[in-house]
This record gives C-alpha cells, sequence and structure tokens, in this order.
C-alpha cells in the first residue's frame, strides 16, 4: 500500500531532521578522525600543501630501477588513468602505463605540472610505537590503573557505608547533615587547596600517592548521593526481615542492599575509574617532582611540552590515553548515563 | 540534586534527650556509617576552609625552601589585594571569559537535548550516547586533539575557512591571538557539554505530555509552548548546571595552564585569576597571599551563588512544591 501524503511529510520532516542531527555530530566528533588520521601520517605528510586530510603518500611507480612518479593523465578519448612519468617536458610528456607495461612509451601533449596526483593511503604505525617508547607507555598504564584502583577502592567501600547510614537510619541532624553534603558540592575547591597542600608537605606525603588515595576513602557527595537515591528505592521489608533473623546492619548492607544495587554500584565505579584516569590537577601537584610515578594525563602534557613541534606524536600519544575510558564507556555506557541522570535531576 | 539544598532543620536538644533506647541505637549506627563522611569532612573541608581564613592573616611565606615563622599580620594581605592590579585584571579577565563561556555550556547543551527530545529525530538512543560519549575523553587529550584542530597553519579549522570561502588571508591565529584566545578555550570546552546535556534531556522528558497538549488546546504555537510550559518544567535543571558551571568558571586555569604554559600569553590574556593564585602559591611560595587570594574568590563566588538564589524566586519553577 502506498504511504499516504501525511505519512510521506511525516517521513521527509524525520529525514530532515535525523540528518542535521547526524551533521552535527559528525563534526561535533571530527576531532576523533583527525586524531587517527594525524596519528598515522608522516610529519611530511603533515606539513604537505595539497594533500587530502587522510594520511595520503604521493603514488610512485618503480620501473627499469627508477622511482617514477604516477599523474592522473586525462586520455583523448575523454577518460583518464594513472600514468607514471618517465620524461618530463614542457609541451609533452612521455609515460608508461604501470597497467599496461607492453603498451610501452606514451606520449601525452600538455604541461605535466597542471596534472593531479594520485593519493595513496599511506599509514605511519610505527608512530604509536614510537610513543609507547618515548612515553615509556607500560609504566605510566601501571601508574594510572594503580592510582585508578586504589581509589576506587576507597570510593566503594566509604560511598557505600555512608549511603547506608543516610538511606536507612532515622535520627534527629541526619538530613541537616545530609544537605551539609550536597552543599559541599558547590565549595569551589580552590578555597581548601592551601592548607591540604601545606599539610601533606609537612606529613612528608607530597611525591606518594597518598594524597590522591587517601581522601578516596572518606566518601564524597556525588557518589553518596547517587548511591542513597539508589538504597532508597529498595523495600524495607527485606532489611527487616533480614534484622528478625538477627543479622546486624553490617550484614544487611552486605547480604541484602548490596545485592541489589549492583547497577548503582557500577554507575559509582565507571565515574570513579574514569575520574581517577583523566585527573591532572591532583597528580599535577603532588607527583610532578616523580617522573616514575606520573599518571597518563600529566605525562601527556609532559610529552607535549618535549614533542609539541610532532603533531603526529602527540595525537597518537591522545588516542592512547583516551582509548580505555573510551572502551569503558561504552561497555558500561546504560550504567553510566543513568548514574548521570540520577545526580542531576533527582531532587 | 540542587532540590536537595534548603534551610535544614537542626536537631533540638530536647529531641536528643527525648531518644528511646532503640533510637539512641539507631543513632548510634547511623553515625559509625557516616564517619568515614563527617571525618574527612572535618579533615579535607572544614579545616582547611578555616585554616585558609587562618592563613590570610599571617604572613607565611617559603623562601629558599624554608617555612619562615608565621606572624601575625591582620588586614595586611587584604589591603595587598585590593591594591594588586593583576589580581583585578585576572579577575576581569575570568569575569569576561565566563560570560562567553557560561551561555555557550547552558545554550549549546539546552539545544541537543531539544534536538534529540523532537519527535521527528530518529535513532536518539545512539544519539544520545554518542553526544555524551566525548565528556569522558581525559581532559588534556581533549585539549590536544581540540587544539590540533585548531593549530592555524595544520588544522581542519583553519583548513575548512579556507575551503569554504569564508577567510583568506589572515587566518586566526587561535589559540596564540588575543582576540582569539577565549573562543579557542570555548571550543576546546566543548567536549564537555555531555553531562549538562544528559541531564537536561531527563528534564525535558519528565515533563507530561497533558501540559504540552493543554497548550495545543489553548492555542499555543512551537514558540509560546516552550516559553509556558517547557522552560518552566526545566528550570530547575537549567537552575542546577547555570549554578554548577558558574562556580567552575569562576576557578577556570588549567586549560590556560595546559594550552599556553600557564604564562598568561597571549598578552597577560590568560592570567585567569586561578591561575594567578596557583602561581602565587606553587611558584612563588606566598602561602598566606595565595590563602587571601583564595578567600576573596570564596567570597566573590558566594556572593554570586547568593544572588543567583535570590533570583531564583523569578525564574525557577518546582512543580508543586515535590520535595
Amino acid at each position: 500500500m502506498a504511504p499516504t501524503p501525511r505519512q510521506l511529510r511525516k517521513g521527509l520532516r524525520a529525514g530532515i531532521w535525523t540528518t542535521l542531527a547526524l551533521g552535527i555530530l559528525g563534526l561535533f566528533l571530527s576531532p576523533f578522525l583527525f586524531m587517527v588520521f594525524t596519528s598515522l601520517k608522516t610529519p611530511e605528510q603533515i606539513w604537505l600543501i595539497g594533500a587530502p586530510i587522510w594520511p595520503a603518500a604521493p603514488a610512485y611507480f618503480e620501473y627499469e630501477g627508477r622511482q617514477l612518479e604516477v599523474f592522473t593523465v586525462p586520455l583523448p578519448d575523454g577518460t583518464t588513468a594513472d600514468l607514471a612519468i618517465l620524461r618530463k617536458g614542457r609541451q609533452e610528456s612521455v609515460f608508461v602505463d604501470p597497467h599496461n607495461l607492453e603498451a610501452g612509451e606514451i606520449v601525452w601533449q600538455g604541461s605535466w605540472r597542471a596534472l593531479d596526483r594520485p593519493w595513496q593511503f599511506s599509514p605511519t604505525w610505527s608512530n604509536y610505537a614510537d610513543v609507547w617508547r618515548l612515553i615509556d607507555f607500560p609504566q605510566i598504564l601501571r601508574n594510572t590503573t594503580f592510582y585508578a584502583i586504589m581509589s576506587e577502592i576507597g570510593v566503594l567501600i566509604s560511598c557505600t557505608l555512608v549511603a547506608f547510614g543516610f538511606s536507612r537510619f532515622r535520627f534527629p541532624g541526619r538530613d541537616a547533615l545530609f544537605i551539609l553534603m550536597i552543599s559541599t558540592i558547590f565549595l569551589p575547591a580552590t578555597v581548601t587547596l592551601i592548607p591540604t597542600y601545606t599539610f601533606f608537605t609537612k606529613i612528608n606525603w607530597v611525591g606518594t600517592w597518598l594524597p590522591l588515595i587517601v581522601p578516596a576513602f572518606f566518601a564524597n557527595a556525588y557518589d553518596v548521593f547517587l548511591l542513597r537515591q539508589y538504597f532508597m528505592t529498595l523495600p524495607r521489608e527485606l532489611d527487616e526481615s533480614a534484622m528478625i533473623d538477627g543479622a546486624g546492619p553490617l550484614r544487611i548492607l552486605w547480604s541484602v542492599i548490596l545485592p541489589q544495587s549492583w547497577p548503582a554500584v557500577i554507575a559509582v565505579s565507571v565515574f570513579h575509574i574514569v575520574y581517577a584516569w583523566n585527573d591532572y590537577f591532583g597528580p599535577l601537584i603532588y607527583l610532578s617532582t616523580k617522573q616514575d610515578l606520573l599518571p597518563i594525563s600529566v605525562a601527556l602534557s609532559r610529552f607535549n611540552g618535549i614533542y609539541g613541534q610532532q603533531p603526529q606524536l602527540i595525537q597518537a600519544g591522545a588516542l592512547m590515553a583516551l582509548i580505555i575510558p573510551l572502551i569503558l564507556f561504552f561497555v558500561a555506557q546504560r550504567f553510566f548515563m543513568q548514574g548521570v541522570v540520577i545526580t542531576g535531576v533527582e531532587k | 540534586m540542587l532540590g536537595q539544598i534548603r534551610r535544614p532543620r537542626l536537631p533540638s536538644l530536647d529531641a536528643l534527650r527525648r531518644l528511646t533506647p532503640l533510637g539512641r541505637r539507631e543513632m548510634r549506627w547511623g553515625l559509625i556509617f557516616l564517619s568515614p563522611w563527617l571525618i574527612g569532612f572535618l579533615v579535607f573541608t572544614l579545616i582547611p576552609m578555616i585554616a585558609t581564613l587562618v592563613f590570610s592573616v599571617l604572613d607565611l611565606q617559603i623562601t629558599h625552601g624554608i617555612l619562615n615563622p608565621a606572624r601575625f599580620v591582620g588586614s595586611e594581605n587584604y589591603q595587598r589585594a585590593f591594591g594588586d592590579t593583576q589580581a583585578a585584571k585576572s579577575l576581569w579577565i575570568t569575569v569576561r571569559f565566563g560570560l562567553i563561556a557560561l551561555p555557550v555550556g547552558i545554550l549549546l547543551p539546552l539545544g541537543l537535548a531539544l534536538l534529540m527530545n523532537s519527535a521527528n529525530v530518529r535513532g536518539k538512543v545512539f544519539l544520545r550516547a554518542m553526544f555524551y560519549m566525548p565528556f569522558i575523553v581525559p581532559f588534556v587529550a581533549a585539549v590536544f586533539l581540540w587544539g590540533g584542530m585548531l593549530n592555524p597553519e595544520t588544522g581542519w579549522i583553519n583548513r575548512a575557512l579556507v575551503e569554504l570561502g569564508v577567510a583568506r588571508g589572515d587566518l586566526p591565529q587561535w589559540a596564540n591571538d588575543v582576540n582569539w584566545v577565549y573562543p579557542t578555550y570555548v571550543i576546546m570546552g566543548i567536549w564537555g557539554i555531555g553531562n549538562a546535556m544528559l541531564i537536561m534531556l531527563a528534564g525535558l522528558q519528565a515533563v507530561p505530555t497533558e501540559l504540552y497538549d493543554a497548550a495545543k488546546v489553548d492555542g499555543a504555537g512551537p514558540m509560546q509552548s516552550f516559553r509556558n510550559v517547557t522552560f518552566p518544567m526545566i528550570s530547575p535543571v537549567i537552575f542546577y548546571n547555570v549554578t554548577l558551571s558558574m562556580i567552575g568558571l569562576f576557578q577556570y586555569f588549567l586549560v590556560p595552564l595546559v594550552v599556553n604554559q600557564g604564562t598568561g600569553r597571549p598578552g597577560g590574556a590568560t592570567m585567569f585569576y586561578n591561575l594567578y593564585l596557583y602561581k602565587t602559591f606553587f611558584t612563588f611560595q606566598n602561602m598566606s597571599y595565595g590563602a587571601t587570594l583564595a578567600w576573596i574568590l570564596f567570597l566573590v563566588i558566594l556572593a554570586v551563588t547568593l544572588v543567583l538564589f535570590a533570583t531564583a524566586r523569578f525564574w525557577v519553577f518546582y512543580a508543586g512544591q515535590n520535595r
């Protein structure tokens, strides 16, 4: 059955709007393509004028021991062919056809300088290996993973306990404390920076992991909020029947609450891993004197300080820095986005 | 999350005295579970905040790697700050940049959220995930990606400007150009909108469709329906994002630190207030003056936040006071 005009109009409108959205998305994500292309180029390819945006090299053809440049030549019959130039001339040039050597020398009238060169896809994979070696990537990966995992343990333990406290116990002053905790999200971090840093210097923690990992064991408002909102949705009947069976609060948290809360726990886990992976300022101030402890973000900005004039290395390094958070995002995408919505919209 | 903040009802001593043994037990357990946060709040928030204030009335500096004995100087640091032309200039730079970045940081995610909420767009789940995705890219990597895109010679943006015929000879020098450095930073921050977009989209999806139907019955067009239905309904979400963005923008300095090495180049245009504070503390090791600058920034942010909260009465709509 043919679609009615109404359906057609609707389909057309959907087509236009969806195309618009995809177009914006393309522009929005174009730096990823820039990164991949640039990371596969040689420095010459980056600076070559008139070259395509992808890693391209002009084509050559080896003929009787010589490297001949290949050009796209218009032929008398109206077609074009990629031919290798044998002798360059002002008025006419001599070519050979790489695919049909039997045809022999082809004389072509016109200026070869006006001809286009066919570009061949020519990626330089060694940029990644260079960055891997120059930045000591395995070491940096170890450092970043260590920081992420250790602080993750702290966040999960402390935030679960605190969220349980806020969601399952009633006592005077609890709500005031909860409001106080939420308010800390709006507290500018700058106002606590100087004494905190001075304190860590005094106890000789600067230059170690401790200032980055230990505070994670003392809960943070975002993750507590997310977990608490989730715990509040769980029915209390199960806790109560466990309590009648003689289970203590810790037992209830462990065997009743947590097994039902894995979506929120996963959301908090991926949030924190990504946060730690991307953290720049903390490692910058606490670890910058210790070259062998640097995690990826600080190492990458140092790397840029040295190799900033070599975009292909910087882009390869950036790709190596973002690939793990990106994979995590795609694996845990659903939990991630639900978590954002809980912290942002819930009243 | 903002809806949680209201004047707390403080517990009276009486209420504590009236607790039954069972209630007392519940309170004890509750406080035990809250203790990680309570201790953390004291050690990493409250005490440092007070210490910042104390530092600001002392003379406390490190010279030649040695901490000089502290000396009480009263309001000397504040007097210095009020006469400090660089501090004033840096605050002005921060405010000016914020006035460019804040509208972009609100309107762009709002626009995308509206687009994604439209019945005419297909593949929303995919689009939503893809627009959010750059948010998780490490900040340093994102700065280098956009920095590459904006490279005056080899970047795609200038190349596109030439190929579209928008610009010819004098292309923007972006991060090295006094007139273009703020737009450059705004573009570099564009990948941070994913969070705000998701939250606004969720807000839009929560608007009951009956309201739109009712508006239509009353003869409202799309613009009127946006102004009288959509905007009031999502105003709490917008307010939340404006507040958080504003507080973040007052402390903005990591991008200039990475992109222009914290030098203030070009022409001092990127010596943001927090960057100046960072240099005072970490480079010149003047703790008391750094603390003074920090405390002043805190008061400025607090004042602006309070003004923002005061204006909320006029434009933020809490449906049915559902608290």
